[in-house]
């Protein structure tokens, strides 16, 4: 069970919305992550750019994504730098949908110091006003099939 | 064709006074720091004919960014023919490799380089600021939000480079089997270091008891990871080669740079989140010269945090990709008296966040044989490295016979 009490009261810095990334900040509202993707060549790109690196494409749009991914990093923040003294987990989630598709984010629902690295975990939205922060939780049932070959050759 | 470094050296270093508060402003740091370094070089303030910084006027505000070059110029009245300021580039080395190109291209025969901090007195009595909360501009932040490259770390709490950083290190401790232990290592070697630098602030003696009984920050990262805020400036100058000859020391040469940046610039998407940018800067270094890592005597390497230098060890291939905690184990490789003394003044973390300019510093007063206590003997190769994460720089510099 998720102990929402855990992060639900506190202070979050707001993204500066704005024509570019508004998509990906309100995007929780369905219950659904998106990412840019280019029509052409299926290419995930992020952050927002409008030029496909993979094949040049210029038709770029969102599109929902699982939202389920493998913690490539994560570390406990002790440091209050907002006041607030109790330890965090700020992780690196790695989408399924493409290798190297990263977010900076927080786990939560659980005791940070819990979560390690190749834990599956899927997307939970936190809303404060139109912003919809995708967060994630660690999946109740790992499945050991789809965890990533921890070959030391799997950051390439 | 001669590569284009082999045209200048840094002919003059200067220092001013480093302090954890000195309360003095940047502009008189720097003039203290400035006016030595052109002493050093045997030069006239009127000789100076081109000027660069890092980064000068930059969002990071005044106690980061220093002085602009403009005030600088204005402050000394010179008459240059070349000048240059920003924060882009590779790291804070971008300074005096845009030098080193002017002087090469003949825009300039004596270029004033400097960098200078007063993020100690900036920071006052409180802990140290993330960025978007109590930082500069903080409540600004707060109201209008966060935008630009900063929109993918601060909503998630991740306010700091300690953070950013610390996700990195945690990838390799996970990759590679990194330890805790072998980090320390890089907090204590530069301790026992800075006890033979006179203008280190941090010499009292640090174990790793020590280290372990330090608050954490952010796992793996200790206090006594994290580089130390003070006020000082640094500045060098760099002259066209053929001004080796007027001097009364050893003119340090330029072998090689590494400018390169091939991965994506970005904290949390680089294609290898266990090297970063160093991967990149640090291979070109040795696509520019016919030294090898084994030819090199001192290694001044940026720690903004310790583990940076862990990967500029691997990056300039001191050692192997994910063999930098075996490489630093025990200390003794890194020791002033090892096989490759690192970061002999006690870097960032025990002399003070001169910024990348500390160890480029560092560097020259070895070549120099000017180290004293801390001097490491016959030292003619150094290998320099500023920033880490999304952005480095690094460089080869020789005593010049």
């Amino acid at each position: 069970m998720s102990d929402e009490t855990q992060f639900d009261d506190r202070f979050r810095v707001p993204p500066a919305l704005d024509e570019t990334n508004r998509f990906f900040w309100t995007s929780g509202a369905d219950g659904r992550l998106r990412f840019l993707r280019c029509a052409a060549c299926g290419y995930w790109l992020h952050p927002p750019s409008p030029w496909c690196p993979e094949c040049g494409g210029r038709d770029v749009a969102p599109e929902a994504v699982s939202g389920r991914g493998v913690v490539h990093s994560v570390t406990v923040n002790h440091q209050a730098w907002d006041g607030d003294q109790t330890p965090y987990a700020v992780a690196l989630v790695e989408l399924d949908e493409q290798a190297g598709l990263r977010l900076t984010t927080n786990i939560v629902g659980v005791d940070p110091e819990l979560v390690t690295i190749d834990d599956r975990v899927h997307v939970v939205f936190e809303q404060r006003g139109d912003v919809y922060y995708p967060l994630f939780e660690l999946d109740p049932d790992p499945a050991p099939a789809f965890r990533p070959d921890p070959d030391r050759n799997s950051d390439r | 064709m001669s590569a284009f470094e082999r045209r200048s050296i840094i002919s003059g270093i200067g220092q001013s006074a480093v302090g954890r508060r000195l309360g003095r402003s940047g502009v008189d740091l720097t003039i203290e720091a400035s006016l030595a370094a052109i002493a050093d070089a045997g030069l006239d303030v009127a000789d100076i004919d081109g000027l660069a910084t890092y980064p000068g006027a930059s969002p990071g505000g005044e106690a980061f960014s220093g002085p602009s070059s403009p005030e600088i110029q204005d402050a000394l009245r010179l008459k240059v023919n070349w000048h240059s300021g920003g924060l882009e580039g590779p790291a804070q080395l971008a300074a005096v490799v845009n030098a080193v190109l002017a002087v090469g291209a003949g825009l300039a025969n004596h270029v004033l380089v400097y960098r200078t901090v007063t993020e100690a007195s900036a920071q006052g009595a409180g802990g140290r600021a993330g960025i978007g909360v109590g930082g500069a501009g903080a409540d600004s932040i707060a109201t209008k939000g966060i935008g630009g490259v900063l929109q993918w770390s601060i909503p998630f709490r991740a306010y700091s480079p300690a953070i950013w950083l610390a996700l990195v290190a945690q990838r390799h401790f996970h990759t590679y089997g990194t330890t805790s232990e072998q980090l320390a290592q890089i907090a204590l070697n530069q301790r026992r270091n800075a006890a033979e630098n006179p203008n280190a602030v941090y010499r009292e003696p640090l174990t790793l008891d020590d280290y372990f009984a330090s608050r954490m920050i952010a796992t793996p990262f200790h206090l006594f990871d994290c580089d130390a805020p003070v006020d000082g400036s640094t500045a060098f100058v760099v002259s066209r080669a053929e001004h080796a000859s007027a001097l009364d020391h050893a003119a340090v040469g330029i072998e090689s740079v590494g400018t390169a940046l091939k991965g994506r610039p970005s904290w949390d998407q680089f294609d290898d989140m266990t090297t970063m940018a160093a991967r990149d800067a640090g291979a070109m270094v040795w696509t520019r010269t016919e030294l090898t890592p084994a030819d090199v005597d001192v290694a001044e390497l940026y720690d903004g945090f310790s583990f940076l230098t862990m990967v500029w060890l691997e990056a300039l291939g001191f050692c192997g990709k994910g063999e930098s905690g075996a490489f630093v184990e025990g200390g003794t490789r890194i020791a002033l008296d090892g096989a490759l003394p690192v970061n002999t003044h006690g870097g960032q973390l025990s002399a003070g966040r001169l910024h990348g300019f500390g160890h480029i510093h560092e560097a020259c007063v070895q070549l120099r044989g000017e180290g004293g206590a801390r001097q490491v003997a016959g030292a003619e190769v150094a290998a320099v490295a500023n920033g880490g994460g999304p952005i480095g720089g690094a460089m080869l510099l020789v005593r010049e016979r």
